[in-house]
């Protein structure tokens, strides 16, 4: 019972919040929204089948790319038409780099999705295909008939917030399903999975293409909210700060996905807002980066291990 | 191209290609032996070329000296970094030490901020070096840069000495083939891994030094070349010192005609190699792992 029961508060009080906070609040608990998608999309990877992807943003960035490109320049884009291209797009890319990608293992694995990244990231960086490589405005956001304009930062909250626990529980289903079994399966001793009959490579590219497309998802909204999009979006930073987020949450928790991008995006704020650190925000990277290390050094489980670790000192 | 063009941008091909190769030999232990992915490798380059820029008042004279000074210094600072920060995480998984490192990278970054500045710096070329030696009938090319070949080579000649020809070269090679049998034979790993740390910061802080003159000195300038060089590493082969040295000229080459040929593409080129190189062989072109 335990288990759906503090994500379904957590959705009811989101659900509440725009009626209690003011617009910077909201708009930081947006972006937060956004990325928990994100960082969900990858805890399907690097939590769920062990696969450590160190280039999830590049799906992230062609979500957001396709979102802005294929956005007609003047009126506003659909978004039943939108949001699929935004997630098949990513999908593809994924199962392409899926395909070649699966081949190799460990640290192999994870510099290679690094280089397909890079790949996304010069191609839009330098072709004309992503028109500039400061990035591209959209100009007016998606609508979907009358009933829903991302252009109203409450019909945007509120599509988020269902896009989030849309992700949430699809993941949390896939985790219950045969198919989430066999992903823990892998992680574990893929040798073995394989030896009683599991086709190993194709469960494994079926995450992976599914994080993809769940990673065009968050692209999709991220466009919809910044109304713009650059190549940094793709870049290794990105995908790092990503799995820096779950991590920090702690693997293998879909909560953990979430409270690592709440803690992380939190700390980032606090510590480069002037009014609340003083002149110390202009030093932000010192703080978070100590504050980041003194986690890794106390925290090996990240924060879902937190209460554990309490439990023990005593 | 005209075969002087080409003789040049050989030239700067085996230079960029060197250079690449101090860098990535380093990381190429360090993640071999030590089993990190050592994300801070870039500031460790930057370190260096920020160590050129300040030391240069002081070493006026002597270009050579400093070098040498500063790969001490370097060492003596990886070697403190990979007790207070590193010597605990092995044992944990590898993701606990990506996060560690990039948060080494902000540190590092802010640390240079508050010492230095913000402020694109450029380094001298020593006097002795500022020549230029006339290709051809119409082209010039500058001594410094055919002197930072020559000094990688030196260095990764030195290199190639110490992991072939000595004890503790030994101990690295069998380390980074298999770690647990070198702990089972009862060599200190842990005294192991803050030497190979050390040699890969200095190394690297090489690199920044010799590359100080001919680029400027610049905030963010590790996190550019990290990228490359954990390309190179695994196009050699984790752990393969001639793997790294083979797998950096080909870089070079394929990056330098790269810009040369496809402008607007030069940027994918490397990827395309590496993509290219692991599906014909996953383990990188000379793996010294025995999975």
């Amino acid at each position: 019972m335990k288990d759906w029961l503090i994500p379904v508060l957590g959705a009811v009080l989101l659900a509440l919040l725009p009626l209690m906070v003011e617009p910077y609040t909201q708009d930081l608990t947006v972006k937060m929204m956004v990325f928990a998608i994100f960082a969900l999309s990858l805890e399907l990877l690097v939590g769920m089948t062990g696969l450590v992807s160190l280039g999830h943003a590049a799906f992230f960035g062609i979500g957001a790319y396709v979102t802005v490109l294929a956005s007609p320049e003047y009126d506003p884009g659909s978004v039943a038409m939108l949001l699929p291209m935004a997630v098949l797009a990513a999908a593809a890319y994924a199962l392409i780099v899926g395909l070649l990608s699966l081949r190799t293992k460990g640290a192999y694995f994870i510099m290679v999705t690094l280089a397909f990244a890079q790949m996304a990231y010069f191609v839009f960086h330098d072709t004309r295909l992503g028109v500039s490589s400061d990035g591209i405005f959209l100009n007016v956001r998606p609508v979907q008939g009358s009933w829903l304009d991302l252009d109203d930062k409450r019909h945007l909250f509120y599509f988020v917030l269902a896009c989030l626990v849309f992700t949430y529980s699809l993941l949390a289903l896939v985790r219950r399903s045969r198919f989430g079994h066999a992903l823990a399966g892998i992680r574990v001793n893929e040798q073995r999975m394989r030896a009683v009959g599991f086709h190993t490579f194709g469960y494994k590219l079926a995450a992976f293409t599914l994080a993809g497309a769940l990673a065009g998802l968050a692209g999709f909204l991220l466009a919809a909210k910044d109304a713009a999009v650059n190549p940094a979006l793709l870049s290794w930073h990105e995908s790092s700060a990503v799995l820096l987020m779950i991590t920090l949450g702690g693997l293998g928790h879909l909560r953990g996905a979430v409270l690592g991008t709440v803690v992380f995006t939190l700390l980032k704020e606090v510590f480069s807002t002037h009014s609340l650190v003083g002149p110390l925000a202009d030093h932000w990277q010192l703080t978070l980066g100590v504050t980041v290390i003194a986690f890794v050094a106390l925290l090996p489980h990240g924060l879902m291990g937190l209460p554990q670790r309490l439990r023990s000192r005593r | 191209m005209d075969a002087v063009n080409f003789l040049v941008q050989c030239l700067n091909a085996v230079q960029y290609g060197l250079l690449l190769f101090l860098l990535a030999s380093g990381l190429t232990l360090i993640f071999g032996i030590m089993g990190v992915i050592n994300l801070a490798h870039g500031s460790f380059y930057m370190l260096g070329a920020y160590m050129a820029f300040v030391l240069t008042p002081w070493f006026a004279d002597s270009f050579l000296l400093m070098l040498v000074a500063g790969g001490v210094l370097s060492a003596l600072f990886g070697y403190v970094l990979e007790w207070a920060f590193y010597s605990y995480l092995y044992e944990r998984a590898h993701l606990q030490q990506v996060l560690m490192a990039w948060a080494l990278i902000l540190v590092f970054e802010e640390l240079r901020s508050l010492a230095v500045g913000n402020d694109v710096h450029g380094v001298p070329v020593p006097a002795w070096l500022s020549g230029s030696v006339p290709l051809g009938e119409l082209m010039t090319y500058p001594v410094y840069r055919l002197f930072a070949s020559v000094a990688c080579i030196a260095i990764a000649a030195a290199l190639y000495w110490l992991v072939n020809r000595t004890r503790l070269g030994m101990m690295i090679r069998a380390g980074a083939s298999n770690r647990d049998m070198v702990r089972g034979l009862g060599i200190d790993i842990r005294r192991l891994y803050r030497i190979v740390f050390a040699g890969g910061v200095a190394l690297a802080a090489l690199a920044g030094m010799i590359a100080a003159p001919m680029s400027s000195v610049y905030p963010g300038m590790g996190s550019s070349v990290l990228i490359i060089c954990f390309v190179v590493v695994v196009i050699g082969g984790i752990g393969s010192i001639t793997g790294a040295l083979l797998a950096s000229l080909l870089v070079g080459f394929v990056d330098t005609f790269g810009k040369v040929f496809f402008a607007e593409y030069a940027g994918i080129g490397v990827y395309l190699l590496m993509a290219l190189v692991l599906i014909w062989r996953p383990e990188g072109l000379l793996s010294v792992r025995r999975a």
